[in-house]
């Protein structure tokens, strides 16, 4: 409970004082809290580029099994033959994936910060005034939606999910069979349908937030941040929920 | 006037810096509803001094909303229930009778606590002291006119320089964060001519030395709510969009030398 009182120290102007040595750009900025943030924001809208190409790519799962699986082999064929097969496609997973981890080691960066700073909670119940349930979840949405990737890449990706609970087995190639054969089990669509709802809370804040964090404000542009946030996670949650409601409706099948 | 009666006020009570500290109830049987809630408080401590009991410590100075020495967690807000507005300009018409009122000091790591409701915020003049002022010639005072301003600037820099240093931005951040503070701090310098010397150095040296005491921002915006001033998160914006351009900037400047 003992918090330590601060002496006071010399009035200095330290601005101008001794000469750090400086360590390389990068990882003397993404030392500061604002840095972070500054990382969190740019794998924010990196994540935030994937997940809206992501779901557009999957609207050919209306088009039918030709459409989506020609999709399929068209990411495995981005660039060539300037790239070999699937090389383009590994090197955007690449990326991908090092901005997934660098969004969360900046958040569990960010929290361990935030908890030093309140030592001693508020012994009363705290009234919130403006923030709201998703600014205030974004660690439990970011946990949630790290769970979810890790079951939809086993699910569509390796496929050992895919396979549990359906009379089939996983075909790789057959992206359509195998998303219809995956959501026509009822937990699994609900456990789709549940996760996208969370990631458009966490985006909701986060399209939001990552204004702020890059400085981007400006009296011109300030009133359509909220709007931009609510209709790209609206947008996102329309979409990625409708498959497996579609599926389960039978507008989608096999 | 008329009274607001039989009010119970749950208090922080901590002896020292090293006590772990617990709420105490006292009974405030009527007051009239022009006290201000710092009125309130003097009214309490009146009593339990003539009762031999101790009184409760806390900040206050100007009374009048300009000094930023008060503070207090009103039932949960920083502040209390009245926007855009200090404890001390808080009134108890604001409040009905036979309730409750719950009564915390500041909690932040980087505020510790004195005494009951009292914080020490030397923190934040830290943070000043780290670039928050101006070069200026010495020697006869210039013209005021001498620099012109374009009027929104001006505007905007004298909105953030209405910060009062109460640290109630702090208090509300559900990080313990004091970017509110800082961007504000900044900002004003930042925004005018007669800052821009030490435009770069003033928003790298006052971001570092605010982290060395506060939490990281979540863009919440519960300080812009807390704010007896009412600030603007954008001078958040403002600071965060200045620090990085400081941290290539000063790496030239640097590399000059
Ligand atoms: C993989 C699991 C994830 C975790 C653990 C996670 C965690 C977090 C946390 C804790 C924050 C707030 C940080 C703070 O301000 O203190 C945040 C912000 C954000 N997240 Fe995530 N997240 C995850 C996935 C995603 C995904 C998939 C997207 C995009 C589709 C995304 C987009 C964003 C954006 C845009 C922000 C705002 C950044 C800012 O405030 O500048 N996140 N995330
Ligand atoms: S006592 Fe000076 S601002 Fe409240």
């Amino acid at each position: 409970m003992a918090q330590a009182i601060q002496t006071r120290g010399p009035v200095t102007g330290s601005a101008a004082g001794p000469k750090k040595r400086r360590k390389f750009f990068l990882i003397d900025l993404y030392s500061t809290a604002v840095g972070k943030k500054y990382a969190m924001a740019i794998s924010g809208i990196a994540l935030m580029g994937y997940v809206i190409a992501h779901a557009i790519g999957n609207l050919k799962m209306y088009l039918g099994p030709e459409d989506i699986n020609h999709y399929a082999e068209f990411l495995r064929e981005l660039l060539v033959p300037l790239a070999p097969r699937t090389v383009v496609l590994w090197i955007l997973r690449i990326g991908l994936l090092l901005m997934a981890i660098l969004h969360i080691h900046a958040a569990y960066g960010l929290t361990l910060i935030n908890r030093k700073a309140r030592s001693v909670k508020y012994q009363s119940p705290r009234d919130y005034q403006v923030a709201n349930f998703a600014s205030r979840t974004m660690r439990w949405s970011g946990i949630i939606i790290l769970l979810f990737v890790l079951w939809h890449l086993a699910d569509l990706t390796w496929g050992f999910a895919n396979a549990v609970g359906t009379d089939g087995t996983f075909h790789r190639g057959d992206a359509y069979g195998n998303v219809v054969r995956s959501f026509n089990r009822v937990p699994v669509a609900i456990l789709y349908i549940v996760a996208n709802i969370v990631l458009g809370i966490h985006l909701f804040h986060g399209a939001w937030s990552l204004f702020q964090s890059m400085g981007w404000n400006n009296p011109r542009f300030n009133k359509w941040r909220r709007g931009f946030a609510t209709g790209f996670a609206t947008l996102i949650v329309v979409i990625n929920v409708s498959f497996p409601i579609a599926v389960l409706a039978g507008i989608v099948s096999t | 006037m008329t009274h607001l009666t039989n009010l119970t006020l749950k208090i922080w009570r901590q002896s020292g810096p090293d006590d772990g500290g617990h709420f105490e109830s006292y009974k405030v049987d009527e007051i009239s509803d022009e006290a201000s809630f710092l009125e309130m408080l003097d009214v309490l401590n009146e009593r339990l001094i003539n009762e031999g009991q101790e009184a409760v410590v806390f900040d206050h100075d100007c009374r009048e909303g300009i000094c930023g020495t008060c503070s207090l967690m009103i039932d949960g807000v920083a502040h209390g229930p009245q926007r855009g507005t200090a404890t001390c300009q808080l009134h108890m018409r604001k409040f009905t009778s036979n309730v409750e009122i719950v009564v915390e000091p500041w909690r932040a790591t980087g505020f510790p606590i004195i005494k009951d409701l009292m914080t020490d915020r030397a923190a934040l003049d830290r943070i000043v002291e780290a670039g928050g002022y101006i070069t200026a010639p010495t020697g006869g005072a210039p013209d005021a006119n001498l620099i012109p301003v374009a009027k929104p600037v001006a505007d905007a820099a004298m909105d953030a320089a209405e910060c009062i240093g109460c640290g109630a931005c702090v208090a509300a951040c559900p990080n313990g964060a004091a970017n509110l503070f800082t961007g504000a701090k900044i900002t004003h310098l930042n925004l005018l001519p007669q800052g821009q010397a030490e435009r770069f150095s003033r928003a790298e040296a006052m971001v570092e030395k605010m982290e060395e005491y506060f939490g990281s921002c979540t863009n919440h915006g519960e300080c812009e709510a807390a704010c007896p001033k009412s600030i603007s998160i954008d001078v958040i914006a403002l600071m965060n969009a200045d620090y990085l351009k400081s941290k290539i900037k000063n790496r030239k400047s640097l590399s000059r030398t």
